[in-house]
Order: C-alpha cells, then sequence, then structure tokens
C-alpha cells in the first residue's frame, strides 16, 4: 500500500472494538466497506443524496460517505450489520420490512433501516407524513416507497406495543 | 469518486486550530463537511491540509443573554432546530430548518459550515441575515466582527481572511409576540430551495406594522434583504391587498437566472412567497 | 397436491439477507490481491484524440497500468463493442470501442484506464493523464442534427441518420381524405437515466492455467456479455464464465447493455494475472450508462364526429445517441405501441433513428412505449377536447373489443410475425379503474375545489405492453443427494424477487416447502444457454421453463420411487420430500435416497427405462409476446403560482395474467408508477448547446423521493395468456407506461381554466407558470 497521510482509529462498530490505521481521506463507508469487510452499508452516489450509506454514529444518522473514516474516531458506529438479535432473527423492524414487501432489490435497504431506527426511537408514534418526510433523504428506485412506509409503520405500532 | 489526498488535523479548541491555520497553507476547515466532502469527493476542491473542528467542543452551543442569542458555529443544525431557547425566542429559525436538508445531514450540518459554504440558496445565512446578526472571526491572537450584510463578497464566498475561522454568530431576538414565517420552493422536500423567504414583523393594536424584516433566498448571490419594501410597509395597516403589492414590487428586483431556472420563474416565485410569508406571519402575529 | 405456492403472497427468500446487510452485489467481492481500475473520459462531447501522455501517471507509486487504445490486447484494435440486436434498417452500424482511440463521440467516453492499488490512487493517476482533444462539431439534439447542414456526430458519417423504417397497414391517405375531422400535435420526451441505486460494476479474475475468465458485472444479461467476450477476445464460450452477483442493485434496462469496461477489465486480469476491480461511481453513471429518449414526435389523427378513430399517422425522430449497441430496439417499439389498446383500422409512421454526441440510448422501463403511450394519450385528449367527448368515453369507444380478441393489430413485430394482442378486456379494465377513482363524481368534485381557490384534475390513460420474448430463457432442476432442490438459470435479477417466485413454481410442482429450493441465478456456467433480465421477459420464459422443467423432474421421480417400491406410480403420494404408497404406514423413500442412486453407484445397474440424473432442462420458447394491459387514472392538484404539482391518488388497473405472487407483482406495478412520476415530474437530463451534461449529480437530476411519489391503488384482473403454461405476462414495465401521460392530463386538467396545454414530459413547475404567463397574455 502506497503511503498516505495515515491515522490510527480507534472505534466500536455494532459493539466491537476495531483497532486500524486508515489513510485521511477514506470515508467511513468505504472504511467499513473494504478495511472491516462490513459490506452492508452501501456507496450510492458518494455525493451524500441518495442515503444508502447511512449509519449512525454516537446514535445519530449520518451519510457514511461525508463522514471520514478517522472522524469516527473515539465514536461508536451502528449498522446494517447490527440490528438483528441473532443470525437467524430479524429485529422489529427488519420483520415489519419483511412483511410488507419493503424491498426490491436491497440496495437502499440498508441506509433506509438506519434512517428509521433512528426515526423511530426518537418519534415513536409518528404520522405517515412524518415517515415520508424521515425518509426524504433516502432514495429507493425500485419500490416507489409504498411497502417502505407501510413497514416504518408497522414497525413503530409493533415497537410501541412491545414497549421496546 | 474519491478525494484527493490531504493531511489531515483534528484538534480540540480553537485557539489549537487558529494556531495551525496560521502556519499551513492551502488549507479548508471541515465542520459539518456536509457540503465540502462531497465536493471533495468530486474532486472540485483538492486542498492541502484539512482542520476538522468536530472536537472543538469550545466552538459549539447556544448562550443566551438578554435579547441576545449567539451561536457557536460548530453548533450542528440538529441541535439548532431541537433548542427550546431558540424555539421560543426565534421561531422562525425552527420552521425553516425543518426544511434544512434532511436528518442525516442536520446531524451533522452547522451553522457554521452553512454560512461559510454560503450557497446562494441556503436557509442559514438567510434566517442570519433577516435577524440582522453579526459573525465573528478568530485567527491567532485577532478577533473581529462583521455584520450579515457585508458578510458575503461574491458568489459562494464569505469575507474571511486566509487564516481566520468563523466561530460564532450572534442576533438579537424579537419581541415576545412577533409575527415569523419561512417558506420555500423546491420540488422535493430538503432540496436546496429554488426561491426562498423569510418575514418577521409586529403588528399594534390597530394592526399597523410596527417593524419589519424580510429576506428572499436563492434570487442573487447572497440572502437579499428588500429593505425599501420593508420601510414602505413599516407603519400601514396589515392586509391581504398590501401584501400582494408587496409581492408584485419584488419583482423589479434583478433576479439570478441559471442554466435550469429562469429568471422571470424567481421573480415569480418570490413574489408569491414573499406575499403568502407576509400574510402568514402577520396571523401569527398578536397585535399590541 | 397440497402445496399451494403459486398466487400466494408469499414472503421473500432474498430478504433476510439483505436485511441483514449480507447481500452480495459486485462490490462486495474482495477477492485476494485485488487491484482497482478507473477511468480517464472525455470531457468534450465531439473531439479528435491528438495526443495522450500517460508518463506521469505511469509513475505514480501504486500504479500497475495504465492503458490506452493502443495498449488493448492486438486483436482488439480497431473493433467495436458487439452490436447485439442487429436490424436491416440500421444505415451505420457503430458501437462504441472498449477505449476511444481516435475520436471521442460523447462526454464521458472511456479514453484510457489506470489499475493501483486502490480507487484513489487510480483516481489521482487519471488526473495525470493528459489527452490533447482537438474539438469538432457536436450533434447535439436529434432536431438539430436532421437539418441540413448540421454537424455529424461521427466524422466517418456525411449525416446523423442512423435508421430509418416506416411502419403501417391499411389505406391511411383514404382514412385521412374521408375522416371528419383531423387533429395534429407535437409531443417531445426529454433525455431521462435509470439510476438504479447500484451502479454498473465489473470484477474479472483470469485463470492462466486453464486460461478462463471469470467476470462478475452488475448486470442483468450476463450471456449477453458472453456473447461480446467471445466476440472481443476471440475465444470459445467454454473459457469465459460472467456471473451476475446474487444481489444486483436494479437494473431497469441499461444494466442489460454490454459496456466497455466489460471488455476492458478482464483483459487487464489478464495483463495483470491479479483480480482487477472497476465500480462505477455517480457521476459516471450520469455521463457513460446508457440512456432513453429524446423522441420527438409529430402525429396526426383522423376521426369521424363519434371520435372514432379512422386513422393514425405521423413521425417520429429518435435520439440513438452516440451509438447504437442495442441497435434500434427502442425507436421500434415506440413506434408498434402508439396505436396502443385502440382500434386504429390505418395506420403509417415514419421512424429515423439519430446520431447525437450524447451517451447511447437503449430501454429503459418501457423501452420507448412509455413515449408512445405519451404521444397517443395526449393526442385522444386533444380530440375529446376538440369534439367535446368526455375523455374516458372517447377512448371507450375505441378500446378493442374483448371479443376480438386474440385481436390481429395490423403491425408486423421485428421478429416478423404479425402483432397479435393475445387475451384481455380492455374496455373492463377501464370500466374498473373509472369506478375506483369516482370519475363520473369528478367534476362535481373539481367544481367545489375550484370554488374554494384549489386546482384540482384528473387524466385516465391506457396501455398495452408487449412482454415475454422469446427466443427463451433457461431453467434446470435437480434433486441433490442432500435431497434439497437446485434450480438454476440464467436469468439474473435485480429486486425482483426471481429466486422466491421461479421457487414457488418450482415448490409447488414438486410439493415441496419453498425453503427446499436452492436457486441460482445469473451465471453462464449454471445453464448452457441465456439470453437476459428484460423486457418484463422472466416470469414468462424462465418461469415457463422452470414449470416445465419441474413437471419433467416429478415424472421421472414418481417413476423411479414406483420401481424401487414395486407399485403404480397411481399408488404413490409425494410430499415434502418423500414419496410414499397411499395409505397408512406404506414404504416410502426420499428425494435424497433417489438422488444418491440415481447420481450411479459403482458396478450397479440403474431400474429398467429411467435416464441418469435427476434432473431436467428446459428452454421455453414463447410463441409470440404476451400482452399486458392497464389502465390509470391520477388525481392531482396545481398551485397555479408556483407550478407546484401534487398527485392526490393514483389508481391501476393492471391485467398481467395469472399472478404467481400478487405482493411481488404490486411491488413491480408500484415501482413502475414511481418511475412514471419521476418522467412526469422531475428527471430531466439537461445539456447545453454543445452536448455537455449539466445535470450530472442527484442535487441537479431529481429522483423521486417518499414524498414525490404516493401510494397507488392497483386493481387486478387476470385474463390468462394461451401463450405460455403459467398464463403469466409481464408485469415489470406497465405500471410506467401511462404514468407521464396520465399525470400530464391531469395538469391540463387542473388548469382548463387558464387554457394550457401540455405536449412535453417531464413537466416541471416553471413550465407550468410559463404556461400559464403565455396564455394569460
Amino acid at each position: 500500500m502506497t503511503d498516505g497521510d495515515m491515522h490510527e482509529v480507534s472505534l466500536t462498530v455494532n459493539g466491537v472494538q476495531y483497532d486500524e490505521t486508515v489513510e485521511s481521506r477514506w470515508s467511513l463507508a468505504d472504511f467499513l466497506r473494504h478495511k472491516l469487510r462490513l459490506t452492508g452499508t452501501h456507496l450510492g452516489c458518494e455525493h451524500g443524496v441518495c442515503g444508502a450509506c447511512t449509519v449512525l454514529l454516537n446514535g445519530r444518522s449520518v451519510r457514511g460517505c461525508l463522514t471520514l473514516a478517522v472522524q469516527a474516531n473515539e465514536k461508536s458506529v451502528e449498522t446494517v450489520e447490527g440490528l438483528a438479535p441473532t443470525e437467524t432473527e430479524l429485529n422489529v423492524l427488519q420483520q415489519a420490512f419483511w412483511e410488507n414487501h419493503g424491498l426490491q432489490c436491497g440496495f437502499c435497504t440498508p441506509g433506509i433501516l438506519m434512517t428509521l431506527t433512528e426515526f423511530l426511537r426518537d418519534n415513536p408514534d409518528p404520522s405517515e407524513t412524518e415517515v415520508r418526510e424521515a425518509l426524504s433523504g433516502n432514495i429507493c428506485r425500485c419500490t416507489g416507497y409504498q411497502g417502505i412506509v407501510a413497514a416504518a409503520m408497522d414497525a413503530a405500532e409493533k415497537l410501541r406495543n412491545s414497549g421496546q | 469518486m474519491k478525494p484527493a489526498p490531504f493531511q489531515y488535523h483534528r484538534v480540540s479548541s480553537l485557539p489549537e486550530a487558529t494556531t495551525l491555520m496560521a502556519s499551513l497553507d492551502n488549507v479548508r476547515i471541515l465542520a459539518g463537511g456536509q457540503s465540502l466532502m462531497p465536493m471533495m469527493n468530486m474532486r472540485y476542491v483538492m486542498v492541502d491540509h484539512l482542520i476538522d473542528l468536530n472536537d472543538a467542543t469550545d466552538l459549539a452551543g447556544i448562550r443566551v443573554d438578554g435579547h441576545s442569542i449567539t451561536i457557536g458555529a460548530m453548533t450542528r443544525q440538529r441541535d439548532i432546530l431541537e433548542s427550546f431557547d431558540v424555539a421560543q425566542r426565534a421561531p422562525v429559525i425552527v420552521e425553516a430548518l425543518r426544511q434544512v436538508g434532511h436528518i442525516q445531514t442536520r446531524n451533522r450540518g452547522t451553522i457554521g459550515g452553512s454560512l461559510s459554504h454560503l450557497d446562494p440558496a441556503a436557509e442559514l445565512p438567510g434566517l442570519m441575515t433577516l435577524h440582522d446578526a453579526m459573525v465573528t472571526f478568530s485567527k491567532e491572537g485577532d478577533q473581529r466582527t462583521v455584520a450579515m450584510d457585508e458578510f458575503a463578497m461574491g458568489y459562494m464566498t464569505p469575507c474571511t481572511e486566509p487564516d481566520e475561522i468563523l466561530t460564532e454568530i450572534s442576533f438579537n431576538s424579537w419581541p415576545v409576540g412577533h409575527g415569523f414565517d419561512f417558506r420555500e420552493f423546491a420540488q422535493r422536500h430538503g432540496d436546496f430551495a429554488i426561491v426562498g423567504v423569510g418575514t418577521l414583523l409586529t403588528l399594534n393594536s390597530d394592526n399597523r406594522i410596527d417593524r419589519i424584516a424580510a429576506v428572499l433566498i436563492g434570487i442573487d448571490y447572497k440572502p437579499v434583504r428588500i429593505k425599501e419594501i420593508e420601510e414602505a410597509l413599516t407603519g400601514q395597516i396589515a392586509s391581504e391587498e398590501l401584501f400582494r403589492e408587496a409581492g408584485e414590487s419584488v419583482r423589479k428586483l434583478n433576479m439570478m437566472e441559471d442554466a435550469l431556472i429562469p429568471e422571470s420563474y424567481r421573480k415569480q416565485l418570490a413574489s408569491v412567497l414573499l406575499r403568502r410569508s407576509l400574510i402568514s406571519a402577520s396571523k401569527r402575529a398578536t397585535r399590541g | 397436491m397440497s402445496t399451494h405456492l403459486v398466487g400466494q403472497r408469499v414472503k421473500r427468500l432474498e430478504d433476510p439477507d439483505l436485511l441483514s446487510g449480507r447481500g452480495q452485489f459486485v462490490d462486495d467481492l474482495n477477492l485476494p490481491g485485488m487491484l482497482h481500475a478507473a477511468f480517464v473520459r472525455s470531457p468534450v462531447a465531439h473531439a479528435r484524440i491528438q495526443n495522450i501522455d500517460i508518463s506521469e501517471a505511469a509513475a505514480l507509486p501504486g500504479v500497475h497500468i495504465v492503458w490506452t487504445a493502443r495498449d488493448l490486447p492486438a486483436n482488439m484494435h480497431n473493433r467495436r463493442l458487439l452490436l447485439q440486436v442487429p436490424n436491416p434498417a440500421i444505415l451505420h452500424t457503430i458501437t462504441q470501442e472498449p477505449l476511444a482511440s481516435k475520436e471521442t463521440c460523447f462526454v464521458g467516453e472511456p479514453i484510457a484506464v489506470v489499475v493501483a492499488e486502490s480507487r484513489h490512487l487510480a483516481e489521482d493517476a487519471c488526473e495525470r493523464v493528459n489527452v490533447e482533444y482537438k474539438p469538432l462539431p457536436v450533434s447535439p439534439d436529434c432536431e438539430t442534427a436532421l437539418k441540413p447542414g448540421a454537424a455529424v456526430a461521427h466524422m466517418e458519417f456525411q449525416d446523423n441518420i442512423a435508421a430509418q423504417f416506416t411502419l403501417g397497414y391499411g389505406d391511411v391517405e383514404a382514412a385521412f381524405r374521408a375522416a371528419d375531422h383531423v387533429f395534429q400535435d407535437n409531443y417531445f420526451q426529454h433525455r431521462g437515466t435509470a439510476n438504479p441505486m447500484e451502479g454498473r460494476g465489473v470484477v474479472a479474475v483470469f485463470d492462466p492455467i486453464f486460461h478462463n475468465f471469470t467476470v462478475w458485472s452488475a448486470t442483468q444479461s450476463p450471456f449477453i456479455i458472453r456473447r461480446m467476450l467471445v466476440d472481443m477476445f476471440e475465444v470459445e464460450e467454454s473459457t469465459i464464465r460472467v456471473v451476475a452477483p446474487k444481489d444486483v442493485g436494479g437494473g431497469f434496462g441499461p444494466k442489460g447493455m454490454s459496456y466497455p469496461e466489460e471488455v476492458v477489465i478482464p483483459a487487464l486480469a489478464r495483463e495483470l494475472s491479479r483480480p482487477v476491480k472497476w465500480i462505477e461511481d455517480r457521476r459516471e453513471h450520469f455521463l457513460t450508462t446508457t440512456q432513453e429518449r429524446d423522441q420527438l414526435w409529430d402525429v396526426s389523427i383522423a376521426v369521424d364526429n363519434d371520435g372514432k378513430i379512422r386513422g393514425l399517422r405521423g413521425r417520429l425522430a429518435h435520439d440513438a445517441g452516440a451509438y447504437v449497441p442495442w441497435g434500434i430496439i427502442t425507436p421500434y417499439i415506440s413506434t408498434t405501441t402508439i396505436a396502443g389498446p385502440y382500434v386504429v383500422p390505418a395506420f403509417k409512421f415514419d421512424t429515423t433513428a439519430v446520431f447525437t454526441n450524447k451517451p447511447p440510448t437503449t430501454p429503459l422501463r418501457g423501452a420507448g412505449r412509455p413515449q408512445a403511450v405519451f404521444a397517443m394519450e395526449r393526442t385522444l385528449d386533444l380530440v375529446a377536447q376538440e369534439l367535446d367527448i368526455d375523455r374516458a368515453e372517447i377512448r371507450r369507444r375505441n378500446l378493442i373489443p374483448a371479443e376480438e380478441m386474440p385481436y390481429k393489430m395490423g403491425l408486423i413485430f421485428r421478429d416478423g410475425a404479425p402483432v397479435i394482442y393475445d387475451s384481455g378486456d380492455y374496455p373492463k379494465c377501464q370500466a374498473i379503474a373509472v369506478e375506483r377513482a369516482c370519475y363520473n363524481d369528478f367534476p362535481a368534485r373539481q367544481k367545489e375545489a375550484r370554488e374554494d381557490g384549489r386546482y384540482i384534475g384528473i387524466g385516465i390513460a391506457n396501455a398495452v405492453e408487449g412482454t415475454g420474448l422469446g427466443p427463451f430463457e433457461g431453467a434446470s432442476i435437480k434433486i441433490a443427494p442432500s435431497g434439497r432442490i437446485v434450480l438454476q438459470t440464467g436469468a439474473a435479477p435485480q429486486g425482483q424477487a426471481h429466486h422466491t417466485t421461479l421457487a414457488q413454481l418450482c415448490a409447488e410442482e414438486l410439493n415441496v416447502p419453498i425453503e427446499s429450493v436452492d436457486i441460482v441465478t445469473g451465471d453462464t456456467n449454471a445453464v448452457s444457454l441465456g439470453v437476459g433480465t428484460f423486457a418484463s421477459r422472466i416470469a414468462v420464459n424462465a418461469g415457463s421453463s422452470v414449470k416445465i422443467a419441474s413437471r419433467t423432474v416429478y415424472g421421472k421421480l414418481m417413476k423411479l420411487a414406483a420401481t424401487v417400491l414395486q407399485v403404480r406410480e397411481d399408488d404413490l403420494e409425494m410430499e415434502d420430500g418423500v414419496i410414499r404408497i397411499t395409505g397408512e404406514q406404506g414404504d416410502s423413500v426420499t428425494f435424497s435416497d433417489l438422488a444418491k442412486m440415481m447420481n450411479g453407484v459403482p458396478g450397479f445397474k440403474l431400474p429398467e427405462g429411467i435416464e441418469a440424473g435427476l434432473e431436467a432442462t428446459s428452454y421455453f420458447q414463447p410463441s409470440q409476446a404476451a400482452y399486458s394491459n392497464g389502465c390509470h387514472i391520477a388525481e392531482v392538484e396545481v398551485d397555479p403560482e408556483t407550478g407546484l404539482v401534487s398527485i392526490l391518488r393514483y389508481i391501476v388497473a393492471h391485467d398481467c395474467g395469472n399472478l404467481i405472487n400478487p405482493m411481488i407483482v404490486d411491488g413491480q406495478v408500484q415501482g413502475g408508477v414511481a418511475h412514471g412520476v419521476g418522467n412526469a415530474l422531475l428527471e430531466h437530463l439537461y445539456y447545453d448547446a454543445d452536448a455537455n451534461p449539466v445535470t450530472t449529480t442527484f442535487a441537479e437530476y431529481l429522483l423521486p423521493t417518499a414524498e414525490s411519489v404516493p401510494d397507488v391503488e392497483i386493481l387486478h384482473l387476470e385474463t390468462p395468456t394461451p401463450n405460455n403454461p403459467l398464463g403469466v405476462k409481464g408485469a415489470g414495465e406497465g405500471g410506467t407506461l401511462p404514468a407521464a401521460a396520465v399525470i400530464a392530463a391531469a395538469i391540463e386538467d387542473a388548469l382548463r381554466p387558464f387554457g394550457v396545454r401540455f405536449r412535453d414530459a417531464p413537466i416541471l413547475p416553471h413550465q407550468i407558470i410559463e404556461k400559464i404567463a403565455v396564455a394569460n397574455q
């Protein structure tokens, strides 16, 4: 590897501690995908519009393509790989996407799940209009959003009922 | 679409940042990164040094002192949007911030970053212009303050000196009961507006306009305060007819034209949005 | 059989992995020793390449190789990509070179390629490749390009005419002479892009021992790419394996093409003896992936006083872009689609495909049909207005009656066979949409809204779509020694849930749970022949093949079990991988037992009359296309002061024959409508007068978001087609077809007090304001 401006980074991803060296110009998304091999986070536009790379940084959703990996130093990152409780189960939101046909090609899905993870935590009882607004920073080219919105509403209700 | 190489510097305080600024060439400040990073990814911007202010906690936060509100440059849009103080004293900012980008960009984007990027259609420079805010810059051993009126030097070019850092912005809140409105036209939520309008006004007991401020964004290289129209409206009795005339008169301004949007459409939007905004603000104002 | 899977809303097999971050997209491949490529692309639309200096780039640390056209393998010199769909009407069969050698013909055309340790370094080196261009005059759009003396898009041609053909039937001249009225108008649809959320991407490995290539591409058509690679490398088919990864992030047509990068990356992998990856970034997608449209229509219609159509004629100028990699399929389909579901007794269209210095245009969700539907439906709206007939009524009067099915509409399709609409009840389809939309009450609602100062409008449009095109798509079914069922097909999915629907078909035939089926898609090594996923053809072709192959395997299983258990087949029942003698406590044998037996035990003899192997392969060949149809109704509100359009309601009545999985079909329709909403209201690729692209980011080229797209109310008619054993018709594109037309109609209706008419798509807010301003003058 050619020398660049290398930095030590120490962070947790889905609760797992990583200590790595990364070049400063690497985005957090590229770092997750190609250094940590957590390829669930996708890069769709690399200019901060499509939302496919959305991950949580210290609990808040951010664009993985507009955040440098070095900026995640000493922070916690949550990605789609961390959502399911076990290898063979899905969490409430993921399950709602499965049941409501909330995805087709699945490329935008990880970003949408992360956006909604934060959104439903902050807004447990949203209206459909609020859900659509919350999704405005995530582009899906396949579904027409109908199943996604239905899944978000379904998940919100189930989360409320389960007291989670 | 990967950025060109640069040297990354993380600083934890303003003094550290200004010292570093003084010693480096071809340097850019990294605030929220929501505008700078796309430009770097596309290699429209190539820098030798990037100074990251995200750990400079002394630059973040909202202070209230009497009527004065001071917002640190590194305060996130999300935190301004959720600030009780801001909602109480400058509700127009909350109304506008809901229309800025998306959850993910507001979580990172900062007020200082937005002002420094100075997109002609950005809401925050418009809101600060609306509030006659003062911007503070620091460099090693020095500090200065300029009015928002003098902030923009040209298209996407603030008056920041090469070794200066924008540190905070402050403004006086309007009296309790003032009317306010912010609206913009974009085809999709969160896009940069084609045109946006912010208005503040106070009404006396017989529905006359005591004080008024109105700003337009997206029509010129910087936010435009329509002082002549503000003056013409001051002292008048608020009415839909009055605001319609105000809307019509804004068409006289020269406005931008670009490859996608003709000037005539900007004039139309400015006129309609100003009228609607004034009507809404006057309805929200407490008389007397 | 007790398992009923076909016709059920079965949850998708694909989802758990995709929801957990375990998808396998092309950029998720990380191979040992892999290098990364980036391309130097033309910054000008038309230029002669004078000189390329790669010395600075090649010297950069971390760079392994820099290639220009002259460095390509010798047999590729002066060679262009394979023209995949020839047609005698094409006058100049020009496709791209793998790297442009002497002339570049659109912004984004690849000129050189760098391979480095990382994509970052490869891009650094691209900045240091110095290319000297001598600008040439530019052919900017299909209207300008046809003018006498227009600049030519290619130095070697005298004009810009890529292809020309006339299609027609009946005596059009007589029809127009005899008609009570003739109306004419022009329509224009602007360029748009596919923009799947995942761009294209290629990973290639060359095995120096067996001299084999393995190429992963985010493609709709691995077999089409193999065909091109066989041609470019001049090697045997068996030495090239092309795989569409298990997950491909959307396609919509352009990923069905074969591209320069798919040739260059394997060549580099062979040269360097290292795996090489290239991932298209979003800017490259805007610049280089094929697009669709710029179609200029001139439509005349002859009608009688009662609105009955007597004839249709006109001209179509189609912007082919700089090359014709997919021949002239798009304008051909456009021309054969415009008559649509209506009785049109006489027809004649002259179509010209035109070269411009822009990216090539190829089929994109709808493949030229949305444009044709737009032109026809806007024309019918014009007739309705001029003759003061309700817009639904004029359509009703002209729709092909159900009793005339199958209906020979008069044209000859490109496969040489007459176009025959096989089945459907078009009037009923419209009727149920009209009823659901409360269309007949709308005037009252509109009047009421206008009294409140709100401008609402309604639009209606119909479409017919030839789907499930041949020649074939194969599938093979095999019982593995474990007893699991292996389903292999060359068809490659990009979100359509082929795994689920094909597994449903297979599992139903073999009476097993859907989870017992393992599916391999999109691999040229899986079956020997394949075509690709486009033209809404997989359910029809691969689906039918799955059914036929599954039945064959079923037959083998039963025959074998009967031999083993020494009973008649009639005495056996098959369930969940076990075949048992009917009745209590009968003997049984499992799929696994039988598969092991059929794998061949050394020295033992197979039962009499049984062929080796528990497997079957089928290549279903449809006799002709199966025609889906639909009627869309949209209700919109327009702000006449800002031009903002809000879609209040959207209804789709749709007939795609039998539904294998209604949930998935609904998703296809909803997604199709969303694409149509983009076509109608948002998506406009701007180019300046020199064919430089202006909209190359998602901030400039606007895709529909969750707030732009309405919920779609879907009504299904299920008229099975006789053309395949499943009775299914394609559903992937129908949602897009009438969307732009119906939204334009609704906007026009909302703004009727202003007297404006819309002839272009998309319709942008500032254009609405301009129209109103002009009408008010």
